[in-house]
């Protein structure tokens, strides 16, 4: 046992004292190659051959095998990828914090004075704003402004009714096909989903609205027709600058800067997107404050069951040992 | 303490109609004071964040625009 374990050693020790006497050329010996005589020195280049060319190897083979399959494998080029847009502080992101209903409020504002002349917003109806930012006589108002198809009559025609809660938002173009006409063969997508259609989410779009330089850096190729924008992917959009200061006036009093602007619509598509964010979670910290109950009683029952399990003694006490043959009847004794 | 547990065995689980009651009522009341509770600590918490903290500015201003 002893004489594995030193040979082990041996493998590895003059290693480390090979490191050290290649770091500084000195004479000093540690006391584990003290004992050795010059004969031992002279042996050693021989004994550290096969763990040096081993760990050399392996080295080698990991760097090999990094460089072939370990680095990040691009497909697209940094400019075709976009800039990854910044990580901004989203007080709606935290886990106990809903969406601020005032911000929601100014974003559907900028949504319809802004955005609405280009996109849709088809999943949200006008019933989903009641209770969240606007009370139901503006919604019925809104929803008033627009005319929708009824159900065919009598006589099979279908007629123009003013909208109802009910309904769902207008679409700005008739078709995908009319959509793409009026902006230069780009379609404007849909935004009832988009912050959840994007890498980044809220954090890409803020950048997209507030990411328009004055002008494109110099070198960067823009085509015609296309506005340059970093962190769109491929940098050239279709849809120019539309946020500027000043551009909608806030009912609450809000100074309307581009980034407020941006902000709110952002967190506005955001809940047009998960509209159930608030109660999910809420009634995530619900589920997690009593299934953590539960789970301590669970554990104080088993606890209580095993408790005499556990803490029992188990002992063995051996049968008395005893001839055999004294069992054995006995012949009766013949005098 | 040995009376007032057998007073309240006696009182709500020796009958099992009486039983059966008692856990329906008791987990009524539970949920009512866990939800209106845990309803307490989440508006505290996102206080001026909800539509129920800023409609009445809206309500007023409709109220004013009848007047
Ligand atoms: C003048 C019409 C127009 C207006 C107004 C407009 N957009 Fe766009 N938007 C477009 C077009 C066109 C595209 C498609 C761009 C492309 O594919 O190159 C687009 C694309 C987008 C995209 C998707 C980008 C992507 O990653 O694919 C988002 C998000 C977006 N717009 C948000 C908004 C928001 C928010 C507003 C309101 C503040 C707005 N847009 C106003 C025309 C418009």
């Amino acid at each position: 046992m002893t004489m594995l374990a030193r040979s082990a050693l041996r493998t590895v020790r003059p290693l480390g004292a090979a490191a050290r006497n290649a770091a500084s050329r000195t004479a000093t010996r540690s006391a584990s190659t003290s004992s050795s005589t010059a004969e031992g020195t002279a042996s050693s280049w021989k004994t550290n051959a096969l763990p040096a060319g081993a760990t050399l190897f392996a080295i080698g083979s990991v760097a090999w095998y990094y460089q072939m399959f370990g680095r990040n494998v691009d497909a697209m080029t940094p400019a075709e990828e976009g800039l990854h847009p910044t990580k901004y502080p989203w007080e709606h992101a935290k886990w106990y914090k809903t969406f601020d209903h005032a911000s929601l409020r100014r974003g559907f504002q900028v949504y319809r004075e802004v955005c609405a002349s280009c996109h849709s917003l088809s999943r949200v109806p006008y019933r989903a704003a009641v209770g969240n930012f606007m009370t139901v006589d503006e919604a019925k108002a809104l929803a008033e402004e627009n005319e929708y198809d009824t159900e065919p009559n009598n006589e099979g025609e279908i007629e123009k009714r003013p909208g109802k809660l009910s309904d769902y938002l207008p679409s700005p173009y008739k078709n995908d096909e009319a959509a793409r006409a009026a902006n230069n063969g780009a379609l404007p997508p849909d935004l009832s989903l988009m912050v959840k259609a994007r890498h980044g989410g809220c954090d890409y779009i803020f950048s997209l609205l507030t990411g328009y330089p004055e002008e494109p850096p110099a070198g960067a190729v823009v085509q015609e027709g296309l506005n340059f924008n970093p962190y769109f992917p491929g940098t050239g959009i279709a849809m120019a600058r539309v946020l500027y200061d000043d551009l909608v006036e806030y009912d609450d009093g809000t100074k309307a800067t581009t980034s407020q602007m941006a902000k709110d619509v952002t967190e506005f598509l955001n809940w047009a997107a998960e509209p159930e964010m608030d109660d999910r979670k809420k009634m995530g910290w619900k589920v997690l404050a009593i299934s953590s109950v539960l789970f301590a009683l669970s554990v104080w029952v088993k606890r209580y069951k095993w408790a005499p399990i556990k803490s029992r003694k188990l002992v063995y006490t051996p049968p008395v040992q005893s001839k055999i043959l004294t069992k054995l009847p006995q012949p009766p004794n013949k005098s | 303490m040995a009376g007032l547990a057998s007073s309240i065995y006696n009182a709500l689980f020796r009958r099992n109609t009486v039983m059966l009651g008692t856990v329906f009522a008791s987990a009524f009341a539970m949920q009512l004071g866990f939800d209106t509770g845990s309803e307490k600590i989440w508006n505290s918490i996102n206080q001026g964040r909800q539509w129920k903290d800023i409609k009445h500015k809206f309500m007023e201003q409709a109220e004013d625009d009848e007047e």
